[in-house]
């Protein structure tokens, strides 16, 4: 029996057992729409924007190590998701975006809604398609799922004209599939390996330094047996946070911009360096040269080999997937004879946990008179037992809650590392709810990065996703305002948040609860009172103190030992 | 350094603009790049002159070989390599400078392809720094036009870039 091409796209989601799409229909999507329509195994969710299609997808990919899907349209559908699709590729995030492009008579015309979808996608996707003929729609669908889960992951386009979507042909779907051009990494060289294993042995001044490639891979358990076999510091990177228990004591905190100062004085001055799954980029290390100037041998496991002495020059590389590499690096420590120089390393935890005093850890006055915005992250982990999936959106109330929000298991942290993009974390907690049911999912957020993608709060109303929204409010887009107050001259330019709206009544007109907490003392009652109502979304408005900063703080081109502790300003 | 790379990749529509886009976008060097299909039709062969610290180099053979549609890749500087631009030269030529053109032209194994009553078209095949010793021997001021194709290059002997 022949199938429209629109029949077989959903065809081909249900084979890869796609419980949800994101998306939103359009006058180029008509055809799968009405597919989608006629079928009752994949559930369509629809967003208020494309957008958050993308996001919503990407924290369902992120939660759950499934390959989120999302479905636009062409012309601003497409250009609208460019922003999801540019935050997943920049944190590695398995997606396959469907997109609808007008006819292929039509495409070069200027038509309606017409834009060069694959054209302008190209920078910010793993691989994209254009399908210009219905018997390549399956196969093609089948490389995208397969390209974004596989190696680096990422997101994969598949661009599908009005006309292809009609057109029939017999409907087969392979069972798998191979691309003679792309060959992704699986296990490490054993010989390089085994000299990782020797390196370390012999480290005085050991570090692990972990980041989201250990989440990606799914080797949180191989980290963690492999930090406390050799008994090493680690840190992890933002996107890494949860890839090792923060409650661990080895674990030194985050490091970076806004790591701790232990974390960033021992990658500044270890001598033997062990990067897994991180890339080094300028908010973890700083200034290039600067990182340089000490000399550490560097072992560096990435499934990427262009990840590799990017920015820094490495001794040790290792390419691979991480878990398998870490297995594999376990198996050779446990069966050697060789320990870790323990007089040594017992040396520079006494120096880490100099450093740890000399930085008196994550700290904060906290106040009785206003809401410190850290005072709110520390009772929500405390309320939520530190076992909630957290999105969130970007700036201060990011770094906060990635500071002072203890996450001890891995995809439970859910954030725009890479890119940055305000309006992810509601978008991002939508797929995440819907994806782990039952679960309880905050998402932190500010006045600022709410409003970027406020619309969403419909969505939610209609899918019924109870989704916590702990909004700092400071009245300024606080991480600018921070840049502002220290690198020019305290000129608030732009930053303060005028005429914003009464986010209470906001939610209520959605049809959520709303509450709006000013008082410290209400911090808890309030937190409590939220989460307690498990089956409806609240809005939680904190006025919090506009003047708080985040410390510790690398500024930007500085090296790690150039850090800025709360007391020196 | 300037170096040679040679890839080998699908001859799809939008694969150029791939490794266009990738060097535009990491702001690597382009000196040239020449492309065409192969005996394989499914497959195309491109040429790209650049040029960069090895660590640049580096990154940029990892950044190509990262793209789907890459096949096979070899930095022909790492071994013994042969390598050729063809060129054509319009000159100004007159009476008394065609016996002069004919030798420089003879002397860099050109050949006139073409000749009217003001000018005079030679094709050149050689090398890209031989090319240049050309056009400085011709003199700038006689040029009227120059095509080059940029280098195309191949590894000596059993040195094979073949899928």
């Amino acid at each position: 029996m022949e199938l429209t091409g629109a029949e077989i796209v959903i065809r081909c989601l249900q084979e890869e057992q796609v419980e949800y799409l994101f998306g939103y229909p359009g006058g180029a999507v008509l055809f799968i729409y009405d597919a989608l329509f006629q079928q009752d195994k994949v559930k369509h969710i629809l967003v208020r924007h494309e957008q958050a299609a993308v996001h919503a997808a990407d924290g369902y990919a992120r939660s759950s190590d499934k390959v989120g899907v999302a479905l636009v349209t062409s012309g601003p559908g497409l250009t609208n998701a460019v922003t999801g699709i540019a935050t997943a590729y920049m944190d590695s995030i398995p997606m396959v975006i469907i997109s609808g492009q007008v006819p292929t008579y039509a495409i070069g015309e200027d038509a309606f809604q017409e834009v060069d979808a694959v054209g302008i996608t190209r920078p910010c996707v793993k691989h994209n398609f254009l399908v210009k003929d219905v018997k390549d729609i399956a196969s093609t669908i089948k490389k995208a799922f397969y390209l974004a889960k596989s190696g680096r992951p990422g997101p994969v386009l598949v661009d599908i004209p009005k006309d292809v979507s009609n057109h029939k042909t017999t409907f087969e779907y392979p069972p798998s599939v191979t691309i003679r051009s792309y060959h992704p990494a699986g296990k490490g060289d054993s010989r390089q390996i085994r000299l990782a294993g020797q390196m370390l042995l012999e480290a005085k001044r050991p570090m692990i330094y972990a980041g989201g490639g250990v989440v990606l891979s799914g080797a949180s358990a191989q980290l963690a047996d492999l930090v406390r076999l050799l008994g090493f510091p680690c840190t992890n990177t933002l996107m890494g946070l949860g890839g090792f228990p923060a409650s661990d004591k080895h674990f030194v905190g985050m490091l970076g911009m806004h790591g701790t100062y232990e974390a960033n004085m021992a990658m500044q001055h270890c001598d033997v360096l062990l990067a897994v799954g991180a890339r080094f980029d300028d908010r973890v290390i700083g200034n290039v040269e600067h990182f340089a100037e000490v000399p550490r041998k560097i072992i560096h496991i990435d499934i990427d080999p262009a990840s590799i002495a990017k920015r820094v020059k490495v001794d040790v590389p290792i390419v691979g997937d991480v878990k398998l590499v870490l297995d594999e690096l376990l198996d050779v420590l446990r069966g050697g004879s060789k320990t870790p120089a323990a007089a040594e390393v017992v040396a520079w935890w006494k120096q880490v946990d100099e450093w740890r005093a000399i930085g008196g850890g994550l700290r904060y006055k906290n106040s009785s008179e206003i809401i410190k915005p850290q005072f709110v992250i520390e009772k929500l982990h405390e309320i939520t037992g530190g076992d909630a999936f957290i999105t969130s959106d970007v700036g201060q109330h990011q770094m906060w809650t990635a500071q002072y929000y203890k996450f001890d298991k891995p995809r439970r942290w859910i954030t725009s590392g890479g890119l940055g993009t305000m309006g992810f974390g509601l978008p991002a907690a939508m797929g995440v709810q819907m994806v782990n049911p039952g679960a309880t999912v905050a998402c932190v957020t500010g006045e600022g990065s709410i409003q970027m993608n406020i619309q969403e709060l419909s969505t939610c109303k209609q899918f019924h996703l109870p989704i916590k929204i702990v909004s700092l409010n400071n009245g300024y887009l606080g991480m600018v305002r921070q840049w502002q107050e220290f690198f020019h001259g305290n000129r608030y330019s732009e930053t303060y948040m005028n005429a914003l709206p009464d986010f209470v009544r906001l939610a209520e007109a959605y049809g959520h609860v709303g509450m709006r907490i000013v008082n410290p003392a209400d911090v808890e009652p309030a937190l409590k009172e939220a989460f307690a109502r498990k089956n409806d979304l609240v809005f939680m408005d904190f006025k919090t103190d506009p003047t708080e900063n985040v410390f510790p703080m690398v500024p930007g081109g500085k090296g790690l030992s150039q850090i800025i502790l709360a007391e020196e300003l | 350094m300037r170096h040679i790379i040679s890839l080998l990749m699908e001859n799809e529509a939008g694969a150029l603009s791939r490794v266009a886009g990738l060097f535009s976008a990491r702001g690597y060097n382009i000196e040239s790049l020449t492309v065409a299909p192969t005996e394989d039709p499914t497959l195309s062969r491109m040429t790209i002159v650049t040029s960069g610290s090895d660590a640049v180099i580096e990154q940029i053979n990892k950044q190509l070989n990262k793209l789907v549609d890459v096949a096979a890749l070899i930095d022909l500087n790492d071994g013994e390599h042969l390598e050729r631009e063809l060129m054509l030269v319009k000159v100004s030529a007159h009476s008394g400078n065609r016996e002069e053109l004919k030798r420089i032209s003879d002397i860099f194994h050109g050949h006139i392809i073409d000749v009217s009553k003001h000018t005079c078209t030679i094709e050149l095949t050689n090398t890209c720094a031989m090319l240049d010793s050309f056009l400085e021997a011709i003199g700038r001021d006689l040029i009227l036009e120059t095509v080059r194709t940029g280098a195309s290059g191949i590894g000596r002997g059993e040195r094979i870039l073949k899928l």
